[in-house]
C-alpha cells in the first residue's frame, strides 16, 4: 500500500495556495492528510499533483469574532479540543473534538479538511450544521461564504469548487440559556460513530423557545431533524417529549445498512441519543 | 518520476539531509533510508498506530505524512526514547510489568503513551485506555500495556515532583 506518484509543492502563504490551485486546475490540497493520505495509500485517488498548505502559518487561528467565533481552516483537532476560548464559548465543539479519531490523528487533522472531506459520520460537519457555521472559500475569482447546509452536498462530497481552498469557518454565537447535548456510538472511542447526535436548546421561563438537532453516520450528510425541533418550541420540556422529538429525529434519519450496523440498529441509536442530548442540552440551559 | 526534493530533518538528535520522492512515506524514510527499523508499519491507513512517532513533540502517524512534509522538523522514534543504555521509566515499565510479546505494537504504544503522559494527567486507567484506543496490539488483551503506562505516569509524576 504505497501511494502513486505525484507532484509535489508546499506553499507558505494563502495568496500563493490560490495563484497555485489557479496554475493546477487537477491538483488536490493536502492539509492535515488523516483522510487523504489514507485514499492515496488505497490508490482510491491519482492527484498529479499535491499543494501541501501545512506551512501557511496564517490559516492557523481561533478568535472570538462578531459575538461567535472564527477559526483558521488549518486549526488542529487538538488546538479546538484544548482552546480555551471554544471551551467557554462552544464547549459542544471542545466535546466533539474529542471524539474525532486518536490522539495521533488529531494532532495532524484540521478542521478545514474535516469539513471539506464531508464525510457523514464526522463530528464536525454535524457540529457546524447545527450552529448553523458560515465556511470562507476562496479562489481566484474573489472569495464567498457558505452556509454549512449548502457546504454538505452529498457522501464526501462538500461545495468546495476545484481551484478553491476553504479558508476559515466562522460560527455564531449562541443566545443566554441555550445549553447542548452530544452523544454518539462508537465500537471503540476514536472510531467513526456507528451514529451521532447533537442538539442545543434554548430556554425561556420553564419553556424552549429554540431547538435544533443534527446528527451523523445516518445519511449522505450530516443532517438537521427540523420536524422535531419544531415540536420542542414553545414547550416545556420533559421525558416524554424528548420521546416523541426522538421519534421524529429518528425518522428524519436515513441510514444504510453497512458491515458496521444495520439500518435498523442505526434509527435506533438516533432516537435514543437524541432523548440523551436533549435531557443533557435542557438541563445545561438551566445553568447557562 | 516526480522530481526528487531535498529535505533537512533530525531525529533522535541526528540531523539528515536526504533527496526523497514526494511520495516517500515518512515511516518508509525512517526504515528505509535511516535503518531506523523501530518504527513499524501495520496497515498503512492511520487505523493501527504501530507506525505513531513523535513530530515536534507530539505523536502521529508516519504512514499519513510525507518525508518532505517533515522538512525541518524534529522527529523521536522508538530508538530515541531510552538514555544510552538507560531505558526510560516507561520502557522499564513494559519490561517489569510485561507490557509486550511480540513486540510489534510496542514503538507505537510507547510513543502514544510518551504523549499522554506528558500532555493529560491520566488520572485512571479508563483514560488510559482512551488515549491508547489508537493503537493495536493483538497479543496482550491490553491489560498489562495499560498496567505499565499507569505505573510509569505514577513513576514519572514522582520524579517531576522529587
Ligand atoms: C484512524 C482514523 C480515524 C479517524 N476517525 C475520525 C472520527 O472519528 N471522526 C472524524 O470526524 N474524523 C475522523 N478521521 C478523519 C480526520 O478527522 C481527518 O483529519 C479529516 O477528515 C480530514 O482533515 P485533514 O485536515 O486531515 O484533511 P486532508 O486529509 O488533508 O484532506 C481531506 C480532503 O479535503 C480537502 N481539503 C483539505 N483542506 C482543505 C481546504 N482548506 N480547502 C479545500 N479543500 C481542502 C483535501 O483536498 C482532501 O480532498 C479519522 C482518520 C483516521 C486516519
Amino acid at each position: 500500500m504505497k501511494p502513486p506518484e505525484f507532484e509535489y509543492i508546499a506553499v507558505h502563504t494563502t495568496d500563493e495556495a490560490i495563484s497555485q490551485l489557479a496554475k493546477h486546475k487537477t491538483a488536490k490540497i493536502l492539509a492535515g492528510g488523516q483522510s487523504l493520505t489514507p485514499m492515496l495509500n488505497f490508490r482510491l485517488v491519482h492527484p498529479d499533483m499535491l499543494i501541501d498548505i501545512n506551512p501557511i502559518k496564517e490559516l492557523d487561528y481561533i478568535r472570538e469574532h462578531n459575538g461567535g467565533v472564527s477559526i483558521g481552516a488549518l486549526t488542529r483537532h487538538r488546538m479546538i479540543e484544548s482552546s480555551k476560548l471554544v471551551r467557554e464559548r462552544l464547549p459542544i465543539l471542545a466535546a466533539a473534538a474529542a471524539e474525532v479519531g486518536h490522539l495521533a490523528i488529531r494532532t495532524r487533522g484540521t478542521f478545514g479538511g474535516s469539513l471539506a472531506h464531508a464525510d457523514p459520520a464526522a463530528e464536525f460537519p454535524m457540529i457546524a450544521l447545527l450552529l448553523d457555521a458560515e465556511i470562507k472559500a476562496r479562489s481566484a475569482s474573489g472569495e464567498r461564504s457558505i452556509k454549512s447546509k449548502d457546504f454538505l452536498v452529498s457522501y464526501l462530497q462538500s461545495a468546495v469548487a476545484d481551484g478553491e481552498l476553504v479558508t476559515e469557518v466562522h460560527i455564531p454565537g449562541l443566545p443566554a440559556h441555550t445549553g447542548w447535548g452530544f452523544h454518539e456510538l462508537c465500537r471503540r472511542p476514536g472510531d467513526f460513530a456507528l451514529a451521532a447526535v447533537c442538539a442545543i436548546v434554548t430556554m425561556a421561563a420553564g419553556k424552549c423557545t429554540d431547538a435544533r438537532i443534527s446528527m451523523a453516520g445516518v445519511g449522505a450528510t450530516a443532517l438537521r431533524a427540523p420536524a422535531a425541533e419544531a415540536l420542542l418550541k414553545g414547550k416545556a420540556p420533559d421525558a416524554a417529549l424528548f420521546k416523541q422529538v426522538a421519534q421524529k429525529a429518528s425518522e428524519a434519519s436515513d441510514p444504510s445498512n453497512d458491515v458496521h450496523a444495520s439500518a435498523d440498529f442505526r434509527r435506533h441509536l438516533v432516537d435514543e441519543l437524541t432523548q440523551r442530548a436533549l435531557k443533557d442540552a435542557v438541563e445545561r440551559a438551566a445553568k447557562a | 518520476m516526480a522530481e526528487k526534493q531535498q529535505i533537512e530533518v533530525k531525529v533522535n538528535g541526528t540531523s539528515y539531509k536526504r533527496e526523497v520522492e514526494p511520495r516517500l512515506l515518512l515511516g518508509d524514510f525512517l526504515r528505509e533510508e535511516l535503518a531506523l527499523t523501530g518504527t513499524h508499519f501495520g496497515c498503512e491507513h492511520g487505523v493501527c498506530g504501530a507506525c505513531t512517532v513523535m513530530l515536534n513533540g507530539s505523536s502521529v502517524r508516519s504512514c499519513l505524512m510525507f518525508a518532505v512534509q517533515a522538512n525541518g522538523c524534529e522527529i523521536m522514534t522508538v530508538e530515541g526514547i531510552a538514555d544510552g543504555d538507560k531505558m526510560h521509566p516507561l520502557q522499564q515499565a513494559f519490561w517489569d510489568h510485561h507490557g509486550l510479546q511480540c513486540g510489534f505494537c510496542t514503538s507505537g504504544m510507547l510513543i502514544t503513551a510518551l504523549d499522554l503522559i506528558k500532555n493529560f494527567p491520566l488520572a485512571d486507567d479508563h483514560e488510559i485506555r482512551v488515549g491508547l484506543s489508537g493503537n493495536l496490539c493483538r497479543c496482550t488483551g491490553y491489560q498489562n500495556i495499560v498496567t505499565s503506562v499507569r505505573e510509569a505516569a505514577k513513576q514519572m509524576r514522582a520524579k517531576k515532583a522529587a
